[in-house]
Protein backbone atom coordinates (compact mmCIF):
# COMPACT_ATOMS: atom_id res chain seq x y z
CA UNK A 1 0.00 0.00 0.00
CA UNK A 2 1.17 3.32 -0.96
CA UNK A 3 2.67 5.56 2.05
CA UNK A 4 -0.10 8.34 1.70
CA UNK A 5 -3.26 5.97 1.91
CA UNK A 6 -1.66 4.43 4.49
CA UNK A 7 -1.39 7.99 6.71
CA UNK A 8 -4.60 8.36 5.52
CA UNK A 9 -6.04 5.27 6.77
CA UNK A 10 -4.30 5.55 10.02
CA UNK A 11 -5.20 9.31 10.43
CA UNK A 12 -8.77 8.70 9.83
CA UNK A 13 -9.01 5.55 11.97
CA UNK A 14 -7.58 8.13 14.88
CA UNK A 15 -9.62 11.10 14.15
CA UNK A 16 -13.02 8.32 13.82
CA UNK A 17 -11.50 7.06 17.62
CA UNK A 18 -11.08 10.57 18.65
CA UNK A 19 -14.62 11.79 17.56
CA UNK A 20 -16.69 8.73 17.93
CA UNK A 21 -18.37 8.55 20.95
CA UNK A 22 -17.64 4.93 21.24
CA UNK A 23 -19.35 1.01 21.78
CA UNK A 24 -19.32 1.47 25.35
CA UNK A 25 -21.67 4.97 25.39
CA UNK A 26 -23.83 3.03 22.70
CA UNK A 27 -24.74 0.36 25.16
CA UNK A 28 -25.95 3.37 27.31
CA UNK A 29 -28.18 4.75 24.80
CA UNK A 30 -31.57 2.79 24.82
CA UNK A 31 -32.52 4.23 21.42
CA UNK A 32 -28.99 2.74 19.60
CA UNK A 33 -29.42 -0.37 21.42
CA UNK A 34 -32.92 -1.25 19.97
CA UNK A 35 -31.46 0.33 16.52
CA UNK A 36 -28.44 -1.91 16.63
CA UNK A 37 -31.13 -5.01 17.68
CA UNK A 38 -33.04 -4.27 14.49
CA UNK A 39 -30.28 -4.94 12.45
CA UNK A 40 -28.64 -7.82 14.33
CA UNK A 41 -31.76 -9.98 15.30
CA UNK A 42 -30.19 -9.11 19.34
CA UNK A 43 -26.82 -10.57 18.18
CA UNK A 44 -23.86 -8.97 20.41
CA UNK A 45 -22.00 -6.02 18.59
CA UNK A 46 -18.07 -5.89 18.88
CA UNK A 47 -16.31 -2.82 18.71
CA UNK A 48 -13.59 -2.18 16.37
CA UNK A 49 -12.90 -4.00 12.98
CA UNK A 50 -14.56 -1.08 10.68
CA UNK A 51 -13.77 2.36 9.96
CA UNK A 52 -15.97 4.88 8.88
CA UNK A 53 -14.97 7.73 6.85
CA UNK A 54 -16.70 11.22 6.54
CA UNK A 55 -15.46 14.50 6.01
CA UNK A 56 -15.98 15.72 10.40
CA UNK A 57 -17.44 18.48 9.15
CA UNK A 58 -20.22 18.42 6.32
CA UNK A 59 -21.62 21.41 4.82
CA UNK A 60 -24.41 19.71 3.14
CA UNK A 61 -26.57 17.43 4.84
CA UNK A 62 -28.40 16.70 1.70
CA UNK A 63 -25.35 14.86 0.42
CA UNK A 64 -22.80 13.66 2.42
CA UNK A 65 -19.57 11.78 1.42
CA UNK A 66 -19.22 8.47 3.67
CA UNK A 67 -16.76 5.52 2.96
CA UNK A 68 -16.60 2.55 5.18
CA UNK A 69 -13.38 0.16 5.60
CA UNK A 70 -13.75 -3.29 7.26
CA UNK A 71 -10.54 -5.35 8.40
CA UNK A 72 -11.10 -8.46 6.72
CA UNK A 73 -8.71 -10.56 4.18
CA UNK A 74 -12.35 -10.99 1.85
CA UNK A 75 -11.75 -15.16 1.58
CA UNK A 76 -13.57 -17.64 0.56
CA UNK A 77 -13.59 -18.59 4.85
CA UNK A 78 -13.48 -15.10 5.97
CA UNK A 79 -15.21 -12.26 4.18
CA UNK A 80 -17.15 -9.45 5.46
CA UNK A 81 -20.95 -10.67 4.32
CA UNK A 82 -23.11 -7.31 4.69
CA UNK A 83 -22.44 -3.72 5.83
CA UNK A 84 -25.17 -1.68 7.33
CA UNK A 85 -25.39 2.54 7.36
CA UNK A 86 -26.87 3.76 10.38
CA UNK A 87 -28.00 7.64 10.97
CA UNK A 88 -29.44 7.13 14.38
CA UNK A 89 -30.92 10.59 14.24
CA UNK A 90 -32.19 10.65 10.32
CA UNK A 91 -36.38 9.95 10.09
CA UNK A 92 -35.50 6.42 9.19
CA UNK A 93 -32.31 5.65 10.59
CA UNK A 94 -31.23 2.91 8.67
CA UNK A 95 -29.72 4.67 5.61
CA UNK A 96 -28.46 1.54 3.70
CA UNK A 97 -27.15 -2.27 3.67
CA UNK A 98 -24.52 -3.69 1.06
CA UNK A 99 -24.22 -7.42 0.70
CA UNK A 100 -20.28 -8.03 -0.52
CA UNK A 101 -18.57 -11.00 -0.79
CA UNK A 102 -14.76 -13.03 -1.33
CA UNK A 103 -15.32 -11.69 -5.34
CA UNK A 104 -15.28 -7.88 -3.31
CA UNK A 105 -10.95 -8.56 -2.97
CA UNK A 106 -11.93 -5.92 -0.30
CA UNK A 107 -14.60 -4.66 2.43
CA UNK A 108 -15.00 -1.28 1.18
CA UNK A 109 -17.60 0.89 -0.17
CA UNK A 110 -18.65 4.57 -0.80
CA UNK A 111 -21.75 6.46 -1.46
CA UNK A 112 -23.25 9.79 -0.28
CA UNK A 113 -25.80 10.10 2.44
CA UNK A 114 -28.88 12.32 3.51
CA UNK A 115 -28.43 13.59 7.86
CA UNK A 116 -30.87 15.32 9.18
CA UNK A 117 -28.94 16.23 12.30
CA UNK A 118 -25.63 16.38 13.73
CA UNK A 119 -24.82 12.32 14.54
CA UNK A 120 -22.71 9.59 14.25
CA UNK A 121 -22.42 7.71 11.27
CA UNK A 122 -22.10 3.99 12.46
CA UNK A 123 -21.64 0.81 9.60
CA UNK A 124 -22.60 -2.75 11.29
CA UNK A 125 -20.67 -5.26 9.52
CA UNK A 126 -21.57 -9.02 9.73
CA UNK A 127 -18.92 -11.33 8.84
CA UNK A 128 -18.97 -14.78 7.25
CA UNK A 129 -18.51 -16.32 10.69
CA UNK A 130 -21.95 -14.38 11.96
CA UNK A 131 -20.32 -11.77 14.22
CA UNK A 132 -21.12 -8.33 13.96
CA UNK A 133 -18.57 -5.27 14.38
CA UNK A 134 -19.06 -1.80 14.65
CA UNK A 135 -17.34 1.40 13.62
CA UNK A 136 -18.85 4.87 13.48
CA UNK A 137 -17.73 8.76 12.77
CA UNK A 138 -19.02 11.82 14.17
CA UNK A 139 -20.21 14.61 11.46
CA UNK A 140 -21.14 18.08 11.72
CA UNK A 141 -23.51 19.23 9.56
CA UNK A 142 -24.08 23.07 9.22
CA UNK A 143 -26.49 22.39 6.83
CA UNK A 144 -29.51 19.89 7.72
CA UNK A 145 -31.02 17.76 4.89
CA UNK A 146 -34.13 19.37 6.01
CA UNK A 147 -37.57 17.21 5.87
CA UNK A 148 -40.12 20.09 4.70
CA UNK A 149 -38.29 21.32 1.43
CA UNK B 1 -32.96 6.65 -16.00
CA UNK B 2 -29.99 8.12 -16.92
CA UNK B 3 -26.45 6.77 -15.31
CA UNK B 4 -22.96 6.74 -15.83
CA UNK B 5 -20.87 3.63 -14.70
CA UNK B 6 -17.15 3.60 -14.61
CA UNK B 7 -15.11 0.35 -15.05
CA UNK B 8 -11.84 0.12 -16.17
CA UNK B 9 -11.62 -1.11 -19.48
CA UNK B 10 -8.59 -3.76 -18.79
CA UNK B 11 -7.61 -4.82 -16.07
CA UNK B 12 -4.68 -7.73 -14.92
CA UNK B 13 -5.99 -11.11 -13.44
CA UNK B 14 -6.49 -11.27 -9.71
CA UNK B 15 -6.28 -7.07 -9.62
CA UNK B 16 -8.83 -5.47 -7.34
CA UNK B 17 -10.57 -3.06 -9.68
CA UNK B 18 -13.16 -0.26 -8.31
CA UNK B 19 -16.40 0.11 -10.11
CA UNK B 20 -18.71 3.38 -9.58
CA UNK B 21 -22.21 3.87 -10.97
CA UNK B 22 -23.72 7.19 -10.52
CA UNK B 23 -27.79 7.60 -11.30
CA UNK B 24 -29.81 10.20 -11.91
CA UNK B 25 -32.60 9.71 -9.51
CA UNK B 26 -34.23 11.94 -6.89
CA UNK B 27 -34.65 9.53 -4.17
CA UNK B 28 -37.62 11.00 -2.94
CA UNK B 29 -38.02 10.89 1.21
CA UNK B 30 -41.68 11.13 1.36
CA UNK B 31 -41.55 14.17 3.74
CA UNK B 32 -41.47 16.72 0.98
CA UNK B 33 -44.28 18.70 -0.39
CA UNK B 34 -44.87 20.02 -3.80
CA UNK B 35 -45.75 23.47 -4.29
CA UNK B 36 -49.81 22.98 -3.42
CA UNK B 37 -48.39 21.23 -0.11
CA UNK B 38 -49.15 17.92 -0.81
CA UNK B 39 -46.90 15.09 0.13
CA UNK B 40 -44.57 14.04 -3.09
CA UNK B 41 -44.88 9.95 -2.14
CA UNK B 42 -41.56 8.24 -1.48
CA UNK B 43 -40.04 6.89 -4.38
CA UNK B 44 -36.13 5.82 -4.28
CA UNK B 45 -33.87 3.41 -5.60
CA UNK B 46 -34.42 0.08 -3.25
CA UNK B 47 -32.67 -2.35 -4.81
CA UNK B 48 -28.86 -2.19 -6.93
CA UNK B 49 -27.67 -5.66 -8.19
CA UNK B 50 -23.98 -5.82 -9.71
CA UNK B 51 -23.41 -8.89 -11.31
CA UNK B 52 -19.82 -10.06 -13.05
CA UNK B 53 -20.27 -12.62 -15.69
CA UNK B 54 -23.48 -13.88 -14.59
CA UNK B 55 -22.23 -13.91 -11.25
CA UNK B 56 -23.70 -11.09 -8.10
CA UNK B 57 -20.77 -9.43 -6.69
CA UNK B 58 -22.53 -6.78 -4.94
CA UNK B 59 -26.17 -5.74 -3.53
CA UNK B 60 -27.20 -2.77 -2.56
CA UNK B 61 -30.88 -2.21 -0.49
CA UNK B 62 -31.05 1.64 0.30
CA UNK B 63 -33.59 3.61 1.93
CA UNK B 64 -34.30 7.71 2.05
CA UNK B 65 -31.17 8.35 3.37
CA UNK B 66 -29.15 7.53 0.44
CA UNK B 67 -28.61 10.86 -1.23
CA UNK B 68 -30.49 12.88 -4.33
CA UNK B 69 -28.67 11.07 -7.89
CA UNK B 70 -27.09 7.68 -5.76
CA UNK B 71 -23.43 7.21 -6.29
CA UNK B 72 -21.96 3.70 -5.20
CA UNK B 73 -18.43 3.19 -5.17
CA UNK B 74 -17.41 -0.79 -4.44
CA UNK B 75 -14.21 -3.26 -5.07
CA UNK B 76 -14.32 -6.69 -7.12
CA UNK B 77 -11.64 -8.53 -7.74
CA UNK B 78 -11.44 -9.54 -11.30
CA UNK B 79 -10.57 -13.04 -13.06
CA UNK B 80 -11.89 -13.40 -16.77
CA UNK B 81 -12.67 -10.63 -19.46
CA UNK B 82 -16.18 -10.05 -19.71
CA UNK B 83 -19.18 -7.44 -18.43
CA UNK B 84 -20.72 -6.10 -15.41
CA UNK B 85 -24.56 -5.58 -15.40
CA UNK B 86 -25.55 -3.60 -12.78
CA UNK B 87 -29.73 -3.64 -12.43
CA UNK B 88 -31.61 -1.43 -10.29
CA UNK B 89 -35.68 -0.87 -9.46
CA UNK B 90 -37.13 1.96 -7.80
CA UNK B 91 -40.28 2.25 -5.84
CA UNK B 92 -42.75 2.81 -8.68
CA UNK B 93 -41.39 -0.21 -10.37
CA UNK B 94 -39.37 1.48 -12.86
CA UNK B 95 -36.31 -0.47 -13.90
CA UNK B 96 -33.36 0.70 -15.16
CA UNK B 97 -29.69 -0.75 -16.56
CA UNK B 98 -26.00 -0.20 -17.46
CA UNK B 99 -23.46 -2.98 -18.50
CA UNK B 100 -19.67 -2.38 -19.12
CA UNK B 101 -17.20 -4.84 -20.18
CA UNK B 102 -13.74 -5.53 -19.22
CA UNK B 103 -10.95 -7.18 -20.64
CA UNK B 104 -8.13 -9.03 -18.63
CA UNK B 105 -4.82 -9.62 -18.99
CA UNK B 106 -3.00 -12.36 -17.69
CA UNK B 107 -0.79 -11.77 -14.65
Amino acid sequence: MPDRRRFLLTSTALAGGLLFTGVAAAQQNPQRIALLREVTGGAPVNAGRVTVDTPPLADNGHSVAVRVLADSPMTAEDHVRRITLLAERNPRPVVASFTLGPHSGRAEISTRIRLADIQDVLALVQFSDGSWWMGGAHVIVTELACLEG
Amino acid sequence: MLSRVQVPASARRGEIVQLRIAIQHPMETGYRPDHFGRRIPKNVINTLVCRYNGVEVFRAEMGSGIAANPLLQFPVRVQDSGEFVFEWRDDSGEQGESRAVITISAG
